[in-house]
Order: structure tokens, then C-alpha cells, then sequence
């Protein structure tokens, strides 16, 4: 028994052999997986993102830093 | 060459390697320039000439008898079958073989040993990054030739030959060296490291490791990049890129010619460049998340993720691929902040996480993900299974891996020649070469000022 379907040997001709790949039949479910992560890294992103923007702006002596900060280039 | 179609084969087969070889050059120029790019400013110089002269000193080892290791190795000896060494087919690849040599009856041997020699090369190169700054240049060379021309490659004449005992035995599958580069590497520089110790400064009295941050993160990010771009051409030379059944000679029926990977099982470079790219991108999706964007760290994560699909990236669907990726990168990042921690280990570059445990995690998942697929195009081979893929990689982690790198560091510390003194490594290890540098710039300038005040 095979995780790929119908291949147990390579005693086949492979001009009658098509996907070779593990656990054909649920492509569709490993689209929705791959694209609820993808979703899910955005949101992730996102909140990361915004929490940094936060605590930088929260920065003590803003205005000495960003003057460094432009005078660094 | 008896006809034009196999003239064609066989000089496209050559040309094919030949392209590979010049791809995965970058490879150690990425290499070189992330190393650099990791050290402090006084160590820049030992740091790249560390790497580059394991070009030449592996490479000539590798024609003396790394080759014919790969050859005569592959059952053991005596471990499959109670067959010894193979001393036909290593005497075809010893180094005074007419075929190690220009010869017109053969166009294969020289290309074939150049893709390998590159992986050597590679291998040596891992463990190089992870000791910069306070490791002597002699015994890292040393070190260098026992990874790249013996340890590595008894491991791909175990478990990256057609014939070789752990895929007839165990079923091991590990088409693009997860483990038979990677841990294996890996787990050399971890042995290493154990008797090496950390870099002067790296942890507090109290054992807090402190971050020693790259002199110039740029060049660090610049070197992954070109080490991404060569691994293009170390996944081709994975491949045997054009093959008949007749010349498999094994169960595969039918006249429709195939690649194959390095076991002579089918697969084709569409698939691989499929699951390259979308392993990438698992990973560095993960290294980005995981590390909160620290760049270091994402590049790595690209390394990872790849470097844990590797073993059965022939095969996998490219989703499988971009989520296996990501699980190896995540695990490799956390696993190494939990190793330095409790260990006190300082991998300066992160290699034994990126290279060893995304390595040995890979070999693994591919032992589920591809469980009960034939190994090989040939009778009487295991199928791909989790309890020898787990073997396999504990052969290539800790057997051909951290046995040898921790034995012969204890070796190289015992007679007093693995560590720079304690001085040294404050001053810089290129103290001498600064000095000499600071001192003709300062005599051109007194010239050159002399020569304007007439």
C-alpha cells in the first residue's frame, strides 16, 4: 500500500503513467489548507505589523531620534 | 557512441552536468560572502580564505579517493549481503583510471565527479560558517577533507547510489540530500562546535547567550540569495536528466525515455522546480513569521524550508512541499535557540539548525509522506517507510555526521592545533594582515604627500 495511488512498483510503462504525487484526490482539500495559510499569514502580518508601528510611535525622545535618524541618512 | 541519437544523449547528458558544475559555483560565492558578512571586521580576511581554500584541498582529495569511495562503498562493505568493497566499479573511478582523464570513449566521468565534487564542497562549506572567528585555519581544513571527501560521500554511496545498502534495506529516500548533505553537515559541525566552544563573549556569567550581530547584514542576505541561486543547479545535478528503460535495466517496461533522480526512479525537473520554489516560500513565509521578520533569519528560513522538502521533492505536490518547508524551518529556528540556550552552543550562523535539523526533520516527514512508494526501479528494494527513513537520518546526523566532526575535533584539541589562542581571538585573526595592511597604506600616503609638498 502506496500513498500514491496505484504505485507499488515501478514496474509500469510510463507512457501510461500520468500524477505521480501522494494522496491524489484531495488536491482541492490542500488548496483550501495552502490558501487558509496564506489568508492566515496576511492576518498575522498585519496585526505584527500594526503592534510594531504602535510601539514605535510610543518611542521616548521622537523627535531627538528621528533627527539622528535623518542626519544618519 | 553508436549512433547519432545516443551521441546527442550523451553530449546533452555532459553539457547538462557541465551547466549544473558553473550554477552551483555560487553556491560557495554565496557562501564566502555571507561567512564574511557574519564576522566582525578583524576576522574578515581568515574568514574567507578558511572557506576558499577548502576549494582546492577538497577538491584534489576528491580526486584521490573521495570518488572512488562513492564507488566501492556502496554495500557497506559487508553490510548488505556480506558483499565487500565494490573494487570493479572503483576501479573504473580511482584516480589513475584512463577515464579520470581526457578520453574520447567517455564524456560522463569527468562532469559526473565535478557535480559531486560540488556537493563536497558544499558540505565542507556548511560546517565552515558555523565556527568562524576562533577556530585555527589548519585544523578546519583538516575537518574539511574528512566531511568532503570521506564522511559525505560514504554516506551517498550508502543512501544516494542506486545501489546502495540503505535503499536496498531500509528504503531510505532522499532525492535532493535533506540528509545525505545536510545533516549529515549539520551534525558534523554540531560535533565540532561541542569540543570548539563558543566565540569569546558569547555568553554571560550566567550562561545568557548574547547575539553577536553580523558586521554587515546585507552582504549576509546578498550571500543567501546567491547560495538559493546555485541551488538551482545542485537540484539538477540531483537528476539523471535523460535515460532509457533499457538502460535502467530494471522492473520499468515500455520504450518512453524518462529523467530519473539519483536512485534511476522517475521523476522530472517540472516537478522538482515546482516543489523548489514552493518549499522556498514555505519556508520563508515561516522564517518571516517565526523570526518577526528579522531578514537573517527569513533567508535561512528559504534555506530550510527547501532543505527539509529536499528528500521527496521529486515526488511531492508542490503544496506538500510549501507546508513541509514551513513545519522544517519552524522547527529548525526554535530548536536552535533551545540548543544554544541549554548547551551553550554557538553556531555562528545558524548552520546546524538550517542544514542539520531541517536535514534530519526532512528525511523523517518524507518516511510518512511517501510511505509504501518504491525506492527503486529495481526487485527486491524496500518501499519508503518512517522507520527507515528515522535510521537514515540518525546514520547521517549522528553516525557519518556528529561521530566524526566531535572524534576528530577532540583529536585536532588534544594535540593542541583546533583553537586560535585566547589573544589572538580578541585581537582579531588578522591582526598580522591588518598591521602589514595599515602599514604600506600609510607608506603610500607619506609618498604621495611627499611627492605634492615637492
Amino acid at each position: 500500500m502506496s500513498t500514491i495511488k496505484g504505485l507499488d512498483s515501478w514496474a509500469v510503462d510510463l507512457a501510461e503513467v500520468g500524477a505521480v504525487y501522494p494522496f491524489q484526490g484531495t488536491e482541492v482539500a490542500m488548496v483550501i489548507i495552502g490558501v487558509v495559510l496564506w489568508i492566515g499569514w496576511h492576518i498575522w502580518q498585519i496585526k505584527s505589523e500594526n503592534a510594531e508601528i504602535e510601539e514605535d510611535l510610543h518611542m521616548a525622545d521622537k523627535r531627538k531620534k528621528a533627527i539622528e535618524e535623518i542626519d544618519r541618512y | 557512441m553508436g549512433n547519432n541519437l545516443e551521441a546527442l544523449t550523451t553530449i546533452f547528458t555532459e553539457f547538462y552536468y557541465w551547466v549544473t558544475v558553473v550554477m552551483m559555483f555560487l553556491i560557495h560565492v554565496g557562501f564566502c560572502m555571507y561567512e564574511v558578512g557574519a564576522s566582525r571586521r578583524r576576522n574578515h580576511m581568515h574568514t574567507l580564505m578558511k572557506n576558499t581554500m577548502l576549494i582546492p584541498l577538497v577538491t584534489i582529495t576528491f580526486f584521490f579517493f573521495g570518488w572512488w569511495i562513492y564507488w566501492a562503498f556502496p554495500h557497506g562493505p559487508w553490510i548488505d549481503g556480506g558483499k565487500g568493497l565494490d573494487f570493479a566499479a572503483g576501479a573504473a573511478n580511482a584516480p589513475w583510471a584512463d577515464t579520470m582523464g581526457t578520453n574520447l570513449g567517455d564524456h560522463i566521468t569527468g562532469v559526473f565527479w565535478a557535480a559531486f565534487l560540488l556537493f563536497s564542497w558544499t558540505a565542507a562549506s556548511i560546517v565552515s560558517g558555523s565556527v568562524i572567528e576562533r577556530i585555527r585555519s589548519g585544523a578546519f581544513w583538516i575537518l574539511a577533507v574528512l566531511i568532503g571527501s570521506v564522511a559525505w560521500i560514504i554516506d551517498a554511496a550508502w543512501g544516494w547510489h542506486w545501489d546502495g545498502w540503505m535503499v536496498h534495506i531500509l528504503g531510505y529516500h532522499d532525492a535532493y540530500a535533506s540528509g545525505v548533505i545536510h545533516a549529515i553537515a549539520g551534525g558534523f559541525a554540531l560535533g565540532v562546535l561541542v569540543v570548539l566552544g563558543p566565540r569569546l563573549g558569547k555568553f554571560a556569567a550566567d550562561g545568557t547567550p548574547r547575539d553577536i550581530p553580523p558586521h554587515n547584514p546585507w552582504l549576509v542576505t546578498i550571500g543567501l540569495f546567491l547560495i538559493y541561486t546555485g541551488f538551482w543547479g545542485f537540484y539538477a545535478a540531483c537528476n539523471v536528466p535523460i535515460i532509457s528503460p533499457e538502460v535502467i535495466d530494471g522492473q520499468i517496461t515500455g520504450v518512453t525515455w524518462t529523467a530519473t533522480n539519483i536512485y534511476l526512479a522517475p521523476t522530472t525537473l517540472s516537478a522538482i522546480t515546482f516543489n523548489f520554489l514552493m518549499s522556498l516560500s514555505g519556508g520563508l513565509l515561516m522564517g518571516y513569521m517565526v523570526s518577526k521578520g528579522d531578514s537573517f533569519w527569513t533567508y535561512s528560513g528559504g534555506l530550510a524550508g527547501i532543505i527539509t522538502a529536499s528528500a521527496g521533492n521529486d515526488l511531492y505536490h508542490p503544496i506538500q512541499a510549501m507546508i513541509i518547508g514551513g513545519v522544517g524551518t519552524f522547527c529548525a529556528y526554535k530548536l536552535h535557540f533551545w540548543v544554544e540556550r541549554k548547551f551553550k552552543i554557538d553556531d555562528a550562523v545558524g548552520a546546524v539548525a538550517v542544514h542539520g535539523y531541517a536535514g534530519f526533520i526532512g528525511v523523517c516527514i518524507a518516511g510518512f509522506v511517501l510511505w509504501g512508494v518504491p525506492s527503486s526501479p529495481y526487485e527486491g528494494y524496500a518501499a519508503i517507510n518512517p522507520l527507515g527513513q528515522f535510521l537514515g537520518a540518525i546514520i547521517m546526523f549522528g553516525v557519518l555526521g556528529f561521530l566524526p566532526g566531535y572524534v576528530c575535533a577532540r583529536i585536532l584539541n588534544g594535540v593542541g592545533l583546533l583553537r586560535v589562542p585566547k589573544d589572538i581571538e580578541l585581537l582579531g585573526l588578522d591582526i598580522k594582515g591588518d598591521e602589514d595592511y595599515q602599514r604600506a597604506v600609510n607608506d603610500v600616503r607619506d609618498a604621495e604627500k611627499a611627492i605634492l609638498n615637492g
